[in-house]
């Protein structure tokens, strides 16, 4: 006997609709079943979890929680509203992370080697050169498919070890602070150089989410009211039919890469500029591949992705919470996360197939159907 | 009504009651039908009607919902391929399952379940293949064959597990006439020798010739049993489709010779994409205005390719390769021939004429959005939702499209609506020159009825129309002239009146293309 999935022949709008939904709720179940086996309170971890950062919501006294939520959700949602393009044009992006820290490094260029250019200019020209850093980033991957028919799926993840220890070994070499003892960080960016607080007097949301509202509130119009979002979809369904519209596949390439690394270059430099104020070796706990999981949460619509990135970075949060009052360690974050997108793509799967077990006798099989 | 046809000796196969379900679809229900030793049966019916299904079933592809199959008078479950073959039951498929990089033999050898040496497979199947009258090279890449080849393989393939019975799909839909001619002789020396033959067909008139008995299905059901001698070609076709099919009107036109040539391919070639594509050579093609050009051929000489270069899918070399309307188009995209007043209508409906998962309005806007970019698009390329859904409603109607729901995805249609969407978002635009590949392919009688008509009236009201089909009675029924494309080349144009089946079928199996006159002298 051996099992088949099988398309099934029309999909439940209610089910497609309830599917993120389901997922989170498999996921917890799963997640107090995890701590449960290691000897955790599961009620008392998922609250730590999930609720305690909200906390804010209600209580004055916390609302700087609800900041953090926005700090962490920020570069997700960026990363994640490019990587929506990308996917829905069948081309799969999965080096956010690499053009996310080139980005953060071409934007840093400004306050590490010219500190003395001191004006309002170098925040925008700072952002720009984020954008543009991770742009040309991703279009490396671009290239190599639409000339040479490579996998992006490789190339991409490849690219960001590349990135990785190129900033570190910036860092630790010709960027290193030169009054920093020698820790591997480079200086502090001047106050010119600094993505400023929305609102200073609760909390240290910076301007980052702000650009993540506006990219996600853009692409969700451009994928949903323009021709180049009608390409992007009937490229990435159908290929064919896009080249008999007169579309053409090698410039779409180009386009999503593009689109998605400037975003997730965008990504970068506010994180930097607004978040931490200075390169490090680690600049990200993983957000480009994080925004993978957001984009699929999301449905890959932009404005999902603006809710799915609010629910991942709750993971973050809940896992640093649960790590100070529990005691449980950081990697229950990426199990959860691993989870989440285990659950979303399973439903997503059982709504577009069912299981079938071949080999069982003809006569089984219509007695089956009769029963249902 | 089965029970007066019994053979002697006994039924090979029974089927009683046999269904099969598809959601809410029956595809096939209740099916009864019997197969005696030594007789060619034949199924018929429209596409749709549930022939594959039904032989899906008796080859073990797919299980039944309900009813039982006796073979040899034993009920029996047919619950994989593999148990079709050891009672004897062998299949030729319709859409061949061979390796083009491996050689015949090989693909031979990766249907059978033992370890036998290529070696002597290949022996056997070259006996077997002279003694049947199917000349075949073991060792030759399937790559390099031509479609009736490749048939070759399936059938001795199948033959080489010594079946009772041969279930043969659809056999001649890929063949020309002569090669067609061929494998009815040997279908005939299988009968003689005891072996049962179920031929499904669509085709009355090689049904009549061949078959002792036919088995006629309508939308899953049995509407008949008959004896196909007996029957005229348009009784078992009134069988088939269930009312008289509206006849095409096709007035004569005068005075072609003198209108102008609003598409005209020179010198076109191509060198083949992969390697299992085949070049094209040197065509030269005129389409004036009012006339329809047939492409005659069987598949895989060039038609895809040939559509590909017209429509600048692919783009040529020289820009005077293709004219359209006096207008080298030749480096121009399809965006820019269809702005010079061109239309195209590819082979495959759904991913490549159609994106599957769109709604009919979006598929509207796939092939119009450059040449109605004033009425589709606003400022900054928004898309005027409203004016497309107009045009898809005014489409819809004049065409008679029928569907589920106001603006269903393209998948949701059935081909024949599919296609006479796809058709009259072309004819919406009034092209000047439409360029249509196997405008009917698996599509009901009715709707191809349709679909022929409004190609020749778009004809008639001034534009060229080129239609490339593999159906010989389809282009003979609409076509000023035609011409036959083999091997990537392409004969002149035979005016309808002196063409023949033929003369039309020699080319088709390579008759010196370009040379029309010794053909003529040859029939």
């Amino acid at each position: 006997m051996r099992i088949e999935l099988v398309k099934r022949p029309q999909q439940s709008a209610l089910f497609s609709a309830l599917s993120p939904f389901i997922a989170l709720g498999l996921t917890l179940i799963a997640g107090a079943i995890m701590f449960s086996l290691l000897g955790k309170n599961p009620a008392e971890a998922l609250y730590y979890y999930f609720i305690d950062p909200l906390t804010g919501l209600w209580d004055e006294n916390n609302r700087w929680q609800l900041h953090e939520l926005a700090v962490k959700a920020a570069p997700l949602i960026l990363i994640a509203v490019g990587l929506s393009v990308c996917f829905l044009s069948n081309n799969w992006n999965i080096g956010a992370e690499g053009q996310f820290t080139i980005g953060a490094i071409v934007g840093s260029i400004l306050p590490v080697m010219y500190p003395d250019l001191q004006s309002w200019i170098v925040l925008p020209l700072m952002l720009l050169m984020g954008m543009i850093g991770g742009a040309a980033y991703a279009s490396v991957p671009a290239y190599l498919k639409a000339r040479f028919n490579t996998n992006e799926i490789l190339t991409s993840l490849m690219l960001v070890y590349v990135a990785q220890l190129f900033l570190d070994w910036l860092v630790r070499g010709p960027w290193r602070n030169p009054g920093g003892m020698n820790f591997p960080e480079t200086r502090n960016f001047h106050e010119y150089a600094i993505l400023p607080e929305i609102l200073p007097a609760s909390g240290r949301a910076h301007w980052g989410f702000a650009f993540a509202l506006i990219a996600a509130v853009a692409a969700w119009f451009m994928l949903s009211r323009t021709l180049r979002g009608f390409e992007v979809k009937v490229l990435g369904q159908s290929p064919r039919a896009g080249r008999f519209a007169g579309f053409s596949a090698s410039k779409m390439v180009f386009f999503a890469f593009i689109v998605s690394g400037a975003l997730a270059g965008l990504a970068g430099i506010s994180e930097v500029s607004g978040a931490i104020g200075q390169l490090r070796p680690t600049i990200s706990p993983g957000y480009g591949f994080a925004a993978i999981i957001v984009a699929f949460l999301g449905r890959l619509n932009p404005l999902g992705i603006v809710a799915a990135g609010l629910v991942l970075a709750l993971s973050y949060l809940g896992g640093e919470a649960a790590q100070i009052s529990i005691g449980v360690s950081d990697k229950v974050v990426r199990a959860f996360q691993g989870m989440i997108l285990f659950f979303v793509l399973a439903c997503d799967t059982l709504i577009h197939y069912r299981v079938r077990f071949v080999g069982t006798p003809a006569v089984k099989a219509a007695e089956v159907s009769q029963n249902v | 009504m089965t029970a007066t046809l019994e053979t002697e000796g006994g039924n090979l196969l029974e089927v009683r009651g046999l269904t099969k379900i598809f959601g809410t679809l029956k595809a096939c229900d209740n099916i009864d039908l019997t197969v005696g030793r030594g007789e060619i049966h034949a199924l018929l019916g429209e596409n749709g009607a549930g022939k594959s299904t039904l032989v899906k079933m008796l080859f073990g592809s797919l299980e039944p919902n309900a009813g039982e199959i006796r073979w040899n008078g034993q009920v029996e479950q047919i619950s994989s391929p593999g148990a079709a073959r050891k009672l004897g039951i062998g299949m030729v498929f319709q859409h061949f399952s061979l390796f083009d990089a491996l050689t015949a033999a090989e693909n031979i050898a990766l249907s059978l379940d033992d370890d036998t040496p290529i070696a002597t497979i290949a022996a056997k199947a070259k006996a077997l293949s002279y003694s049947y009258g199917l000349p075949l090279d073991p060792y030759s890449l399937v790559g390099d064959l031509s479609v009736g080849e490749r048939q070759r393989i399936e059938i001795i393939r199948c033959l080489l597990q010594t079946p009772q019975l041969i279930i043969l799909d659809e056999p001649t839909s890929v063949l020309t006439p002569q090669e067609a001619d061929r494998l009815f002789e040997t279908l005939e020396r299988l009968r003689s020798e005891g072996k049962s033959i179920l031929y499904i067909s669509h085709r009355l008139e090689e049904v009549k010739r061949l078959c002792d008995r036919a088995t006629v299905l309508r939308h899953g059901k049995v509407v008949g049993h008959c004896d196909p001698r007996k029957e005229t070609a348009s009784s078992l076709a009134r069988m088939m489709v269930g009312n008289e099919v509206q006849a095409v009107v096709r007035d004569p036109v005068q005075g072609m010779d003198k209108a102008a040539a609003l598409l005209e391919v020179r010198n076109l070639s191509r060198t083949p994409a992969t390697p299992f594509s085949i070049p094209l050579r040197n065509i030269n093609l005129s389409a004036r205005a009012g006339e329809v050009i047939g492409i005659a051929g069987v598949a895989g000489n060039g038609q895809g390719e040939f559509f590909e270069a017209v429509s600048g899918e692919v783009q040529q070399q020289d820009a005077a390769n293709v004219r359209i309307r006096g207008k080298d188009a030749g480096r121009l995209t399809i965006s820019g021939r269809r702005l010079l007043g061109a239309a195209f209508v590819p082979e495959e409906r759904l991913g490549h004429g159609a994106a599957p998962r769109m709604r009919l309005s979006e598929n509207l806007l796939l092939s119009r959005h450059a040449t109605d970019r004033k009425a589709f698009l606003g400022t900054a390329g928004t898309v005027q939702t409203r004016a497309i859904a107009t045009a898809a409603q005014r489409i819809i109607e004049i065409m008679d499209v029928r569907k589920s729901g106001p603006d269903p995805e393209a998948a949701a249609l059935s081909g024949g609506n599919l296609q006479k969407f796809i058709i009259g978002r072309e004819l919406d635009r009034r092209p000047a020159v439409m360029v249509v590949n196997q405008p009917t392919w698996g599509v009901d009688a009715g709707a191809a009825a349709r679909i022929r008509q409004a190609l020749i009236e778009l004809a008639r009201s001034g534009s060229a129309v080129v239609v490339i089909s593999q159906d010989l009675d389809e282009l003979f029924e609409i076509s000023d002239s035609i011409a036959v494309m083999h091997n990537g080349e392409l004969s002149k144009p035979l005016p309808i009146a002196e063409a023949t089946f033929e003369k039309v079928g020699l080319l088709m199996g390579g008759a010196e293309p370009g040379h029309v006159e010794p053909v003529a002298e040859l029939a």
